[in-house]
């Protein structure tokens, strides 16, 4: 009981945080937009699926691979949050009250999962107005899609909360932290299939995707949403569920052992 | 209420805390002063159980601080040297979160926060954004956060470093008042001479890890063994002053000369006319600066062998 409280009040503060830092928000939902205009509708004027896939834009191929590379960006970098929290006594503060360090963990992965969530939730409302308008029109937006997009999402957050919180619990200084992150964030995103089919790789690269756990996000979101996917579901969510099992183990692991 | 058992701890190549042995009373202010980085946050930090001993231990309400030390975390409130509030919360809502990490019961959580506000004058202030606070409120919200849940024993660590001289009023007379009213143990860390004399009803002057010196500030003031002399003059005939078995002290820096001298008024006479010409004098009684400069000496850190350690601590701590 008292665990849960714990949990439940650091989850309170990401989230009264998250709502009054306005440009948080702002900032996570105008790049994603962008990518799905500029690179969307320009490279999408010059990409064609013939012969791989018939009468799919581009712009709808990429459109979940956007819904995870948002959550990629937004989650890992929540990290840097604690690297704050230990530059200001914070983290003593919360170090020094009975919560098990356990429990300090969940309750930040919960509350990186909601903010970037929120995100999500916003993007996928754009969706509909773009699809309103013509834009995307090969994207499936209905109960389900959403629903298997968004359990999707979550366990694939959660995973990468803890990433970025595992870095944050080692780092300094933020400036350490972008580093160290943008080195790991920017692979995973190009690796991940979310801007091209990875059914027809060259050999030297399908390695490299298929031993990326988020290619296996978008597979499974673009399934959902398009149709289009290179894994059965159940197969894509095995994958990033034990992503997500490890990811939160390492992170507990990561706590336990964080210097003050 | 604590009491520690040659508690030490090293860092690769210095030993902040040495062998430490303290026992600090049920109810009272206990001050622990020294030069900066002289082991005093390293105390209060394995205190608190944010870090480990190297060797030794300590109990705090009866709890070792290694082995039960999800107790000892319920029995301490501590107010850190740096912020430790969220900016972007409300005061009230800094309490509450405390609350809620410390699991109160909703209705004493509500009736506390109503409290302890009213303690440090936050009330018509709480729902503003912790950022708007200035830093003596900042500190005043931190004071009430740390004695929320009733601990028995709260940890100020330089508790009015950086603040004006009227917030460092207000905050002192914060102290007093809880210390009277929540009847808690506390213990402080300083180095303003002024706030140890104020509040402490002990203190211990540590310096290296080590306690140098430990008494009441009355007992240490008069330990000095009489009054402070001042004098500035040109050529002193210190020599001569030397001979003189009432003078307890002599303390020489650049053309002043610091005598502690036994009745001072009584003897004042003779000093003058044996060391000849002088510019000024100053007779007063000794204050706890002088206990400090006595025990830990600003000519010792310079000719000590370990020469350099706040400096070495700084290395240290950027290696890491």
């Amino acid at each position: 009981m008292s665990e849960l409280k714990g949990i439940y009040a650091l989850w309170y503060r990401e989230i009264k945080v998250f709502s009054r830092e306005r440009s948080r928000i702002i900032s996570s939902i105008v790049n994603p937009i962008l990518w799905l205009l500029v690179i969307g509708g320009g490279l999408g004027s010059a990409v064609s699926f013939k012969g791989i896939f018939q009468e799919i834009d581009y712009q709808s191929f990429i459109y979940p691979g956007i819904l995870v590379q948002t959550a990629l960006f937004s989650s890992v970098f929540f990290g840097v949050y604690i690297v704050w929290d230990k530059k200001i006594d914070f983290m003593k503060e919360v170090l020094v009250s009975p919560l098990r360090r356990t429990s300090l963990f969940i309750g930040k992965v919960l509350g990186g999962s909601t903010d970037t969530l929120i995100q999500i939730v916003i993007l996928i409302c754009i969706g509909f107005v773009f699809i309103s308008i013509g834009i995307m029109p090969k994207l499936t937006l209905n109960i389900i899609s959403i629903l298997i997009s968004l359990i999707f999402l979550f366990v694939t957050t959660t995973a990468l909360v803890s990433i970025g919180l595992i870095i944050g619990s080692q780092m300094e200084s933020p400036e350490g932290f972008q580093l160290i992150s943008s080195f790991l964030i920017f692979p995973l995103f190009f690796l991940s299939g979310a801007l091209f089919p990875i059914s027809n790789l060259p050999p030297w690269l399908s390695p490299f995707i298929f031993i990326n756990p988020i290619t296996y996000a978008v597979d499974g979101i673009r399934g959902a949403m398009i149709g289009i996917s290179q894994f059965s579901l159940a197969f894509d969510f095995f994958v990033i569920s034990m992503f997500a099992f490890i990811m939160i183990l390492l992170g507990t692991y990561a706590f336990k052992k964080m210097k003050i | 209420m604590i009491s520690t058992n040659n508690l030490t701890k090293k860092f690769e190549n210095l030993i902040a805390v040495n062998n430490l042995n303290l026992n600090i009373n049920e109810g009272e202010i206990f001050g622990l002063l020294g030069p900066n980085g002289a082991g005093k946050t390293t105390t209060i930090l394995m205190l608190t159980t944010l870090k480990l001993p190297t060797s030794g231990t300590a109990t705090i309400n009866g709890y070792d601080i290694v082995k039960d030390s999800d107790k000892v975390r319920k029995s301490i409130g501590i107010v850190f040297q740096d912020p430790s509030s969220d900016e972007i919360l409300t005061g009230y809502e800094n309490l509450k979160l405390h609350g809620w990490l410390y699991d109160m019961p909703d209705k004493l959580r509500e009736d506390r926060i109503k409290e302890v506000l009213e303690l440090v004058d936050l009330t018509a202030r709480k729902d503003d954004l912790v950022k708007k606070y200035s830093g003596g409120m900042r500190r005043r919200l931190e004071l009430a956060r740390g004695l929320m849940h009733h601990p028995k024993v709260l940890f100020l660590d330089e508790p009015t470093l950086g603040l004006d001289p009227q917030s460092r009023d207000y905050i002192w007379s914060y102290i007093e008042k809880l210390a009277k009213e929540e009847k808690i143990t506390i213990v402080l860390t300083t180095h303003y001479m002024d706030e140890a004399d104020k509040l402490c009803d002990r203190l211990a002057i540590i310096d290296y890890g080590k306690i140098i010196v430990l008494g009441t500030p009355e007992e240490l003031k008069k330990e000095l063994g009489g009054d402070i002399i001042k004098l500035k003059a040109n050529n002193l005939n210190i020599e001569s002053l030397k001979r003189l078995n009432y003078i307890k002290n002599i303390a020489v820096s650049d053309g002043e000369v610091c005598l502690t001298v036994e009745d001072a008024n009584k003897h004042v006479q003779d000093i003058l006319s044996i060391v000849g010409k002088v510019k000024s004098t100053e007779i007063r009684s000794p204050t706890l600066d002088d206990v400090f400069i006595h025990y830990t000496g600003r000519g010792m850190r310079e000719s000590s062998p370990e020469g350099g350690w706040a400096e070495k601590a700084m290395h240290a701590r950027i290696k890491k």
